[in-house]
């Protein structure tokens, strides 16, 4: 579903920091990929990189055999309303529109007819175990609800590729492991690739493979996790 | 600064430093308001000095002025009055406002005693010029022919001048010769020597030879009295006033000054109310810039609490700031208010162009106890508009403002459950409309105008909340998203729509009264000039004037089927109504009547002349300012004498706001024995061309001798007068607006700010630039849409009462309603469309930075 192939980064500066050269990286539709790595490693940026929203110097990267580079700012944001999904650390829950109106956004974008986006969204909300708080307004949730949300929003529109940078950061132990599954499943389950960042040795392991980032790309790592 | 100390420079002053976009805004927006009513307050002050210095010059060292009408009174006082032990010096005065023949302007001469005037007012002395006369000079000044003129009007006499219609009229003083006009003949005046007087255009010569030369014997304009050693004003006037007849009166010569300064009262306090209105835009503003700074700052000031600062130095902070922002805008707004006064007195005079001191050349003063008033001003609205946002700020719990994932606006103002507030204020509103005016001055309409937009801005939240369900869904994501935060927070519509509401309900309400008046007055127009031609000699009847010999001429010409005359004169009623109109003339000829009471006919059915007592219709002003109506009895000063008349009707006049009456030609004739008349009225036989008459008329008298004027130019000419007078109203609503747009600019780039973490995410989930600019706009369209509902809304109110109550106890007359629909649609079209423009261009900064940026603290 995804390659990232000879993929190279350098951040500006003098002289320009080299993050990582000749980086690949192919995950399967349903598989997800932890990527872990020392703070600044640029596991961040790599992430961006794959969303379009950074651009890199070297090699190419594809979605769903569509190549990413090449495309402008407009074609790219519609690209990734159409194909991404993304979990933030921080939710990014917007407090004025209801649960079901945040999951329904992307359709929104997609122009998928009101009624229809609603009942999408609400069945989402129960399979991510909000059944029945579709009406509520964001401040009444947890730090974990909110999660809980973000996921059902990134995955709504059916995406090929959902990018979760640090998604537990901000949540307790047990909660962590509980969104974690969650997610997981879910990406699995719409037969999605995750990419999903972290810290977390928990989080790395309950992905399909873990990867280092290291100058020198990724290195498999899942072994030793 | 050394008020505030450094704790306050660093935490609260700061602040304004590192937004100074929306410091700056809130700057202009003050010193906008300060600058208009200091700049209305300047000019009207500086005209009414120079109205009152040239009063002084010419009263010299005179201590009372006789004054009576102004078209003069009997000379028979002025033997009697030079006579009485309290007089040592009386010198008599005939004032002639002369027309130039062919030209549009007119020289003022001062026919005095020679012998007098030398003794009492040096300035006015004649000096005669060797090359001139003959002779040594000595008498020049007695010779009934000789004029001495002021370096300043010779200038003027000497050059051509520029006619409405482009053309240029030639010299009135050519070769030492000045023609000016006696009634519809032209006389020529030898200039003999100039007057020590610089300044003033004036011209004086014999008072003998100026009554003779303008066929005014035996009448005076003024006496100017010396009082005998140790008499004051006042005892002198007790002693003299009751053996003056009526319509004469004794005043200091200062006193003028004051009555001229309370004729042009009223149009002065509408203007001062317009820049108060500006002003309170501009705090509107302050409160945004201070809501938002507050809401951004809520969590520093929630540390600051926790480490001990105290509830009541929060507050003095913020209140310190908005006292900054005032003081520094009102600093701005007096230095721009005297350059907005001196831009006015060269564009339209001291006036504002509403003619009411012609001929004065004010100059520009500064006044430290003005500026340093209106410089306060400033520093009251900002004061003012932190009090709210300050109260709230320091009324944070701090342990709750602390805790993460606070909502990123929590500090912005609910204002929900403010309707019964608001509906309060409007019932306070419509008690307020109800009060009778103090001193002439409609205070209870300016505290309903008052009342009427503060109750606007707090029914803002229930308008929004009723109307975003009615707004409809669209598939539109933007328009969805936008609805939905407008919905979740109404408070956030307030703060940035505070001063649109108050803005465009100024504008539309002035919009509204200002359509009302004009359709009225072109309806009033068309009723008051029934006739096919007009005619008059000069607007000032001493000069030029019709005579029977004139009228009788004018008959004779071919196509002429009637003539009708009007003969115009100002009385003094009292010292309270220094001003009042006469008009004698048929009442049922060629001149149209806009009755609104009563009738034309004569109450007791009599015949115009018979002895029983004659009816005068009035206008509304007069009912006002008298307190008469229909069926009483009315007492006015003819020919020295109280001549009594029963008031048959009322009728509109928008062209005397200082009271009217108008009675029968024949009447007026039979009590004063006057049969000069000013103005005629020329009916044409059917299909005689209005052009050719004219034309004939000019041929007849010699050209420029008579005003000739087609009713279609008399209506152009006034409608231009009265879209002049309003212009200054139409730069300060433009202003106004302006500021108000101002409000939802600082609102959305401080907004803008605070969403770049929202943005950043709506770029990841797909969303392009050009769509959260979209969406920037349409919240920006929605939020002004609704200040511009709310501010029709409340406009069409104050239009009511600036038109019922401001203009009725103002200037005493009525108007019909007349709305301009499509003007307030387009205005509000384009307020909407340049809200959005405006959101967007604030909201740019937040767009600009990369979505990852945006959302960097979180990955």
């Amino acid at each position: 579903m995804l390659t990232a192939h000879a993929l190279r980064k350098t951040l500006p500066g003098t002289p320009p920091r080299l993050l990582f050269d000749g980086l690949e990286l192919q995950v399967a539709g349903g598989e997800c990929v932890a990527i872990v790595g020392e703070s600044g490693a640029g596991k961040s940026t790599l992430l961006n990189c794959l969303a379009g929203l950074e651009p890199f110097d070297g090699g190419h990267v594809e979605l769903g055999g569509q190549r990413i580079g090449g495309l402008d700012d407009d074609a790219m944001a519609r690209l990734r309303r159409e194909a991404y999904g993304f979990v933030f650390q921080a939710f990014h829950i917007l407090p004025h529109l209801s649960l079901a109106q945040n999951v329904a956004l992307p359709l929104w974008l997609l122009k998928v007819d009101e009624r229809q986006a609603d009942q999408r969204a609400r069945a989402m909300l129960a399979r991510v175990g909000l059944e029945g708080r579709a009406d509520d307004a964001p401040h009444t949730l947890s730090g974990g609800e909110m999660q809980r949300v973000a996921i059902a929003r990134a995955l709504i529109h059916a995406p090929k590729l959902v990018l979760a940078d640090e998604p537990t950061g901000n949540l307790d132990p047990a909660r962590a492991g509980e969104v974690l599954d969650l997610l997981l499943g879910q990406i699995r389950a719409g037969a999605a690739a995750g990419v999903l960042v972290t810290h977390s040795r928990l989080a790395a392991k309950r992905a399909d493979r873990v990867l280092e980032l290291g100058p020198q790309g990724l290195a498999d790592v899942t072994e030793r996790v | 600064m050394s008020l505030v100390g450094a704790t306050s420079r660093r935490l609260f002053l700061a602040s304004l430093l590192r937004h100074r976009l929306a410091t700056a805004l809130s700057l202009l927006a003050i010193a906008l308001g300060v600058a208009l009513g200091l700049a209305v307050q300047l000019i009207h002050g500086a005209a009414i000095d120079e109205f009152g210095r040239g009063l002084r010059t010419l009263a010299g060292e005179a201590d009372l002025q006789l004054v009576g009408p102004r078209e003069g009174f009997d000379e028979a006082i002025y033997p009697m009055l030079a006579k009485r032990p309290e007089i040592a010096e009386a010198s008599p005065v005939l004032r002639i406002e002369a027309r130039l023949p062919g030209r549009e302007d007119t020289l003022e001469i001062l026919g005095v005693d020679m012998f007098r005037v030398a003794r009492m007012q040096a300035l006015l002395r004649p000096r005669a010029d060797p090359a001139l006369v003959d002779g040594d000079g000595r008498l020049a000044g007695l010779q009934p022919r000789n004029i001495f003129v002021s370096v300043d009007a010779r200038a003027r006499l000497e050059l051509p001048s520029r006619l409405g219609n482009g053309e240029m009229a030639g010299p009135a003083l050519r070769d030492g010769v000045l023609t000016v006009q006696s009634g519809v003949s032209g006389i020529e005046l030898r200039l003999a020597g100039e007057l020590p007087l610089s300044g003033a255009e004036l011209a004086v010569m014999d008072i003998g030879g100026a009554q003779q030369m303008f066929g005014r014997i035996g009448v005076l304009s003024r006496i100017d009295l010396k009082l005998a050693p140790g008499l004051s004003p006042e005892a002198a006037g007790l002693a003299l006033s009751p053996l003056l007849p009526p319509g004469l009166a004794l005043q200091v010569p200062e006193a003028a000054a004051g009555e001229a300064s309370a004729l042009s009262r009223a149009y002065r306090v509408n203007l001062t109310m317009l820049a108060a209105i500006a002003l309170l835009t501009g705090a509107f503003l302050v409160f945004s810039t201070q809501v938002l700074s507050v809401a951004r700052r809520r969590r520093e000031f929630a540390l600051l609490r926790a480490l001990g600062m105290e509830r009541r130095q929060l507050l003095r902070g913020l209140l310190a700031e908005g006292a900054v922002l005032g003081l520094v805008g009102g600093v701005i707004g007096v230095a721009l208010g005297h350059a907005l006064a001196a831009l006015a007195f060269r564009l339209v005079g001291g006036d504002l162009g509403a003619g009411f001191f012609r001929g004065s050349r004010p100059e520009l003063q500064f006044d430290a106890m003005l500026a340093a008033g209106y410089l306060l001003l400033g520093g009251v609205a900002g004061v003012l508009g932190s009090w709210l946002p300050a109260r709230a700020a320091s009324q944070v719990a701090p342990a709750r403002a602390l805790r993460a994932g606070e909502a990123q606006y929590a500090g912005l103002p609910h204002m929900q459950g403010r309707l019964p507030l608001a509906l309060l204020l409007a019932a306070g509103a419509g008690l307020a409309c109800m009060l009778p005016p103090a001193g002439g001055i409609p205070l209870g309409g300016y505290a309903a105008v008052a009342l009427s937009l503060m109750a606007a801005v707090l029914s803002l939240p229930a308008l929004a909340q009723s109307l975003l369900p009615l707004l409809g869904r669209t598939r539109s994501v933007i328009w969805r998203l936008a609805h939905a935060r407008l919905s979740a927070t109404p408070g956030q519509a307030v703060v940035a729509a505070a001063g649109v509401v108050a803005s465009v309900a100024l504008a539309s309400a002035m919009a509204i009264m200002v359509s009302s008046f004009r359709v009225s007055v072109d309806d009033w127009l068309a009723q008051v000039l029934p006739a096919d031609l007009y005619v008059r000699a000069s607007s000032s009847a001493a000069s030029g004037y019709l005579d029977d010999d004139a009228l009788a001429r004018i008959a004779a010409v071919p196509g002429v089927a009637s003539v009708d005359t009007t003969r115009l004169l100002n009385l003094r009623l009292s010292d309270e109504e220094p001003v009042f109109s006469l008009l004698a003339r048929p009442v049922d000829g060629n001149w149209g009547l806009p009755l609104v009471a009563g009738s034309t006919g004569r109450p007791d059915g009599s015949k115009p002349g018979q002895s029983s007592l004659p009816p005068a219709w009035i206008s509304e002003a007069a009912v006002d300012r008298l307190g008469l109506g229909v069926g009483d009895r009315l007492t006015l000063p003819l020919a020295g004498r109280q001549q009594s008349f029963v008031v048959a009707g009322v009728w509109r006049d928008y062209s005397r706001q200082y009271g009217a009456a108008l009675i029968e030609l024949a009447d007026y004739r039979a009590l004063t024995g006057d049969d000069r008349v000013n103005d005629a009225a020329i009916r044409l036989e059917e299909g005689t061309d209005a052009g050719a008459v004219a034309d004939a008329l000019n041929a007849r008298f010699g050209p420029g001798r008579l005003i000739i004027a087609l009713p279609g130019e008399i209506r152009a000419t006034t409608l231009q007068i009265f879209d002049r007078t309003f212009l200054i109203t139409y730069l300060m609503e433009a202003v106004t607006v302006m500021i108000g747009l101002f409000g939802i600019a600082t609102t959305f780039a401080a907004l803008a700010g605070t969403r770049e973490g929202e943005f950043g995410m709506l770029r990841h989930l797909g969303f392009t630039r050009g769509e959260i600019g979209r969406l920037i706009a349409a919240e920006g369209a929605l939020t002004a849409g609704f200040g511009v509902a709310c501010g029709l809304l409340a406009g069409g109110a104050m239009a009511w009462i600036l038109i019922e109550v401001v203009n009725r106890q103002s200037f005493h007359w009525s108007m019909d309603l007349a709305v301009p629909w499509a003007a307030l649609v387009l205005f509000a079209a384009v307020l909407v469309s340049l809200a959005a423009l405006v959101a967007r261009l604030a909201g740019a900064r937040a767009m600009r930075g990369s979505a990852v940026q945006a959302v960097k603290a979180d990955w």
